[in-house]
């Protein structure tokens, strides 16, 4: 049963999650007065990316076409850890969350990598903020879940997740929302969405995302933009486990609230998009210190 | 004495850390508004209720005082001398926030020994008091803007007051209520100086004035 729903949870990431960025899209559209792109429009983008061959630049060797491979393959094993709502991943075990911030850190890595390895400049530039702002998300991230580990006494991500608001009274209390507050940050740093890096945009002295992806082209990228939008499900819920403060106490009624968050999660998310202005480059550090300083009252909350 | 305590202090906490980061001046002085709420609502926590009146006429002076004139004398010295952010701090923003975490983190530490000596049953209580206190001295120290200065005074004395509040409730109105007298003095003191200064010399830069010659 427990297996089912996991499983169900995982086949429903791979197939929903590029419908999250025709949400925010519209979201956006409907805020500027426009009609908008179609909802399904990231799913045309990658069938149609599907169906074309691949140009690769002569200066390029292997890890430049290794990477969207790479990096997608460690997204989808990121997917697998993650528990929805209360029920595991189908991956879980003690220390999972671990794993999951380095399969993070390894398709960073590896975009960062194949970038560089186009030689050009410009990418390089894009590679060196991208690498730059990871540094304190990932910190924030980890010290996040730590914050939760220690509060719930588990160290696997599903058994956090099920002890967070599975009785009477969370463990936590307030720090759950601080450390949601924080995550909410990371999950706009890391995807690349807009007080960190407009996905709009290609005005150069701006990217950083996309400037490192702009040698990619076919079916690498789609493979790129399909991890992208899943690694925003993955944000979405791991955030909307920790931000939304009930269990149903079935399984099946855990995972469709936490899908559910994770639809509203894309909405704030093209609200904020909307509302606000992209950050000065130099300010984006001191938006993830503030994160930073939130998460570690929130630690010091639980160790009183 | 229960959770809402806490939770106060965290919000006074992570107001510490606004200030710390914060450039505009217009912003410190709303964070020292939410700072006097917090600390007028963390006093009547500390009570059982039905709450005394004199608690509850404490606590309503504090808001007033903290909450209200202060900001006002504050943000009239602001208006006057036309300044609307700290330009150029001794310590970056980002240093700040991180000298910061180091303090909080410290103020734990110093407690931790001091646990079995002290009758309050949080552990947050305390060094979150300790935490105000530290980061008003902070602001003192690395800002150079005097209005900065002169809100940096406030959170420090907000440090001071919720210790006080936190380890003697009953006893101490008069000394409470002194307390408040001192700092509206000081404050509405070094509100009228922060003018006269900015009028004389057309900037409110302490670093400047210390070259001042006959």
């Amino acid at each position: 049963m427990k297996i089912m729903a996991s499983i169900i949870h995982i086949l429903l990431a791979l197939m929903l999650s590029p419908f999250l960025m025709g949400i925010i899209n519209r979201v956006k559209a409907k805020f500027a007065g426009r009609k908008g792109q179609p909802l399904l429009q990231t799913y045309y983008d990658i069938i149609k990316l599907l169906k074309k061959g691949s140009v690769y630049s002569a200066t390029t060797t292997w890890v430049f076409r290794m990477g969207p491979v790479l990096g997608l393959a460690a997204v989808i094993t990121s997917i697998m850890i993650i528990p929805s709502g209360g029920i595991g991943g189908v991956l879980s075990f003690s220390g999972d969350f671990i794993l999951m911030a380095y399969a993070l850190g390894l398709t960073r890595f590896i975009t960062v990598v194949a970038a560089m390895d186009t030689g050009s400049a410009f990418e390089g530039m894009g590679a060196s903020r991208e690498a730059q702002f990871s540094i304190i998300a990932e910190v924030v991230l980890l010290l996040g879940m730590a914050t939760l580990a220690i509060g719930t006494k588990n160290i696997s991500l599903s058994g956090i997740y099920s002890c967070l608001w599975g009785g009477s009274a969370s463990p936590l209390g307030p720090a759950a929302f601080l450390v949601a507050f924080a995550l909410l940050i990371v999950l706009l740093t890391e995807n690349a969405r807009i007080p960190v890096d407009d996905p709009n945009t290609h005005l150069e002295l701006t990217m950083i995302h996309e400037v490192m992806v702009l040698d990619h082209g076919g079916v690498d990228l789609a493979f790129i933009q399909y991890g992208e939008s899943l690694k925003l499900w993955l944000f979405s819920a791991l955030l909307a486990g920790i931000a939304i403060p009930f269990r149903t106490g079935t399984a099946y009624g855990d995972m469709a609230v936490n899908i559910t968050g994770i639809f509203a999660i894309a909405v704030l998310v093209g609200i904020i998009e909307s509302c606000m202005a992209r950050l000065r480059l130099l300010h984006v550090p001191q938006m993830l210190l503030a994160a930073l300083s939130v998460t570690i009252a929130a630690l010091l909350w639980i160790l009183r | 004495m229960n959770t809402w305590t806490d939770i106060f202090i965290l919000v006074l906490v992570l107001a510490d850390f606004r200030l710390l980061a914060t450039s505009r001046l217009a912003a410190v002085i709303q964070t020292t508004v939410l700072q006097a709420v917090c600390l007028s609502a963390f006093m009547l926590t500390m009570a059982d209720r039905p709450w005394p009146l004199l608690l509850i006429s404490l606590a309503l002076v504090t808001l007033t005082i903290k909450g209200v004139v202060l900001p006002w004398l504050l943000g009239r010295a602001m208006r006057e001398a036309g300044v609307q952010r700290e330009i150029e701090p001794m310590v970056g923003y980002s240093s700040s926030v991180l000298i910061g975490m180091a303090l909080l983190g410290l103020s734990f530490l110093i407690f931790v020994p001091l646990k079995a000596s002290i009758s309050i049953q949080s552990t947050f209580l305390l060094p979150g008091a300790l935490f105000t206190a530290l980061t008003g001295l902070l602001m003192i120290v690395s800002r150079k803007n005097a209005l900065t200065q002169v809100a940096g005074y406030l959170v420090m004395e907000n440090g001071v007051y919720a210790f006080g509040a936190a380890l003697a409730v009953e006893e101490p109105l008069l000394v409470e209520m002194g307390v408040l007298l001192d700092v509206f003095v000081a404050v509405f003191v070094m509100g009228i100086t922060v003018y006269q200064i900015s009028r004389e010399f057309d900037h409110i830069d302490t670093d400047r004035l210390s070259e001042l010659k006959d």
